[in-house]
């Protein structure tokens, strides 16, 4: 069964030239961090500073969401006491700050990737391995 | 996403059917309607609930662990507690009760959440990892022996193992469960009283479920003098259980760690854990009131329509269903070679599909009762005559690689044969796909390395079911030589 007019978004299709994968850096451990050094893919594309910026934030996002600080505490010892229960009903820390990060993503994608004809993917839709950024060539779009 | 949490009030065993379609569709998607991603998780999971409770595949023990405890405290309180509360004290039975409770629902976490499960990499990921290893090994023709990256962690040097299954480098602490067929992060074992992986999602769970289970059991047996020397035995398993995971907590090792000695002062003088803080109080602190990460998986997400659907199998192996774009017209050398692979695939699926009467083939379970799809025609100029299987790019980041033997690893999915290469406008066929769609190719199996587990906790990796995916697999890596 051939679906010849599945989905393929002329867009999609054509335009994408390359996806770049931005590794873990686990040299401080099993927290989510990522690398920070410049793929040479994006050396025409992006400021190397502007980058750079960006992945420090998202991995200073991503030490906050796995803080032990007060507030998980408290979360976790009410969660232990209520077996675990309170799970159904609250958001836990690590979600809002995965939300922050969505948000976060989103508005660098708006004002600084998406002009350049790059895409940021959220690590989490890749189980946070990897942040893949879409280069999209530089074409005009055709229907 | 959701959060994936087990909901008991809203359960319902869900067909595993076509749904309605979802206003999210476009016109320009097609007519079928969007499946979650538990449905065609590659892993050997079985989901209830509408991918709200994820178990292993063999729950028959978790079963019998349920019984064990019902029965035991059922009689406690029918016969037992009525006696107690009037001589004694009614706090007895409440005390019972609560604790019961507490064990149950501790179980029931620790069996139904997801332990941690990496997501299967996306081919583009894939092809990528594979790009920059094969410029390292410089390698040709046949996949080159197990690699790992080493890196340094607090001072100690670590080495990542790659995962061929999962194609992955695993994160530190992170294990391949033979019979989950998952990647977990910080695995500690597979629980068949539980009926699931433990790992870093539910290992506080797990712990509480012991400790509790071994207060609950004193609790019981200490007001019945009688049966004490029976239950003995159980009651001491478990509280040496308990005993045995507080210490892993306030070391920060993990029960794999610990059987394989990694960190033991006896491998070396200067080995010791990167992980450990170097205080019991923060230790036990992180392990059980750290903050919980999410579910990496995404069990009751859309799939998105344009990605290839893959049917699950019973055992696990996912049969990659031909993908129904069209090529571009521009044939560059990684266009060329991207669509040879699809047309090699495209070619034996229908094949594999209609020669539904040969032992060789997997057909779904009507548990699944997903179909395979037959996208099989694909539109193209045709393959370019040389297929190069070298792809000479500028190495980005290359770690140190060396290869070894893969000891705990699953080789059962081997790599594909023709893995020729990493491509770069591959994208306009995997633009949405997420990780749960990503094939294990079945193909040739790797050469040279040992199957089955040698360190670990996990019972054997040779079962039937996968003495006969192994079979499989070969035989569809044959079908694939001969189509070349």
């Amino acid at each position: 069964m051939a679906e010849t007019h599945s989905l393929q978004d002329m867009r999609q299709q054509a335009a994408v030239a390359a996806k770049v994968f931005i590794q873990r850096d686990y040299s401080n451990g099993t927290m989510c961090q990522f690398q920070t050094k410049f793929p040479s893919e994006l050396e025409t594309k992006i400021d190397k500073q502007q980058f750079e910026e960006t992945i420090r934030t998202l991995n200073n996002l991503y030490a906050e969401a796995e803080k032990l600080g007060s507030q998980s505490f408290i979360e976790g010892c009410l969660a232990c006491l209520t077996a675990y229960t309170v799970f159904l009903c609250m958001e836990t820390h690590y979600e809002k700050v995965l939300k922050k990060i969505a948000k976060y993503i989103q508005e660098q994608n708006d004002k600084i990737y998406a002009p350049r004809g790059l895409l940021l993917t959220d690590p989490i839709e890749r189980g946070l391995r990897v942040i893949e950024i879409t280069i999209y060539e530089d074409r005009s779009f055709s229907r | 996403f959701p959060p994936g949490k087990a909901s008991m009030r809203e359960c319902e065993y869900s067909q595993i059917s076509t749904r309605s379609s979802t206003p999210m569709e476009t016109p320009y998607k097609k007519r079928t309607p969007k499946r979650k991603k538990w449905e065609t998780f590659p892993g050997r999971n079985k989901f209830y609930c509408d991918g709200r409770i994820m178990m292993a595949k063999q729950t028959g023990v978790f079963y019998l662990t349920l019984v064990l405890i019902l029965v035991t405290c059922g009689l406690f309180f029918t016969f037992d507690c009525p006696f107690l509360a009037q001589q004694l004290t009614p706090i007895i039975p409440v005390l019972g009760g609560a604790l019961f409770l507490f064990v149950l629902g501790t179980l029931l976490r620790t069996s139904f959440s997801d332990p941690g499960v990496l997501p299967r990499a996306t081919p583009d990921e894939a092809a990528d990892l594979e790009r920059q290893i094969d410029v390292a090994n410089g390698t040709k023709g046949y996949r080159p022996p197990p690699r790992t990256k080493e890196v340094v962690i607090n001072g100690q040097t670590v080495k990542l193992k790659y995962c061929f299954t999962c194609k992955i480098f695993r994160p530190p602490r992170a294990s391949h469960c033979s019979l989950c067929d998952n990647c977990v992060e910080r695995f500690d074992h597979h629980c068949p009283w539980v009926g699931n992986c433990v790992g870093r999602r539910n290992y506080r769970f797990f712990y509480m479920f012991i400790l509790s289970l071994s207060f609950l059991t004193i609790f019981i047996f200490a007001f019945l003098t009688g049966t004490v020397v029976v239950c003995f035995f159980s009651v001491w398993s478990i509280v040496g259980l308990s005993g045995f995971h507080t210490y892993l907590i306030s070391s920060n090792q993990t029960t794999n760690e610990d059987i394989k000695g990694s960190w033991s002062s006896k491998r070396g003088k200067d080995n010791y854990n990167p992980y450990s803080s170097g205080n019991i109080f923060t230790n036990c602190c992180v392990a059980l009131c750290g903050p919980l990460p999410p579910s990496l998986i995404d069990k009751r997400g859309f799939i998105e329509a344009d990605a290839p659907q893959m049917a699950p199998l019973t055992n696990g192996i996912t049969m990659y269903g031909a993908t129904q774009s069209q090529q571009s017209h521009m044939c560059d050398q990684d266009q060329c070679i991207q669509s040879t692979k699809f047309v090699l695939q495209a070619a034996t699926t229908p094949l594999l599909q209609q020669r539904s009467s040969e032992p060789v083939i997997i057909t779904s379970s009507p548990e699944n009762g997903t179909s395979l799809p037959a996208r099989a025609s694909l539109t193209l100029g045709g393959p370019c005559s040389s297929l190069p299987l070298g792809q000479p790019t500028p190495p980005t980041s290359t770690p140190s690689l060396s290869c070894h033997e893969a000891t705990d690893m699953l080789p059962i999915h081997g790599h594909s044969l023709n893995h020729t290469h990493p491509l770069q406008e591959q994208a306009a066929l995997h633009h949405y796909l997420t990780p749960e769609e990503v094939p294990s190719p079945p193909g040739m199996l790797h050469c040279g390395s040992p199957l089955g587990h040698s360190h670990t906790v996990q019972t054997s990796f040779y079962n039937p079911a996968s003495q006969d995916s192994l079979h499989e697999d070969s035989v569809r890596g044959l079908v694939k030589l001969s189509s070349v």
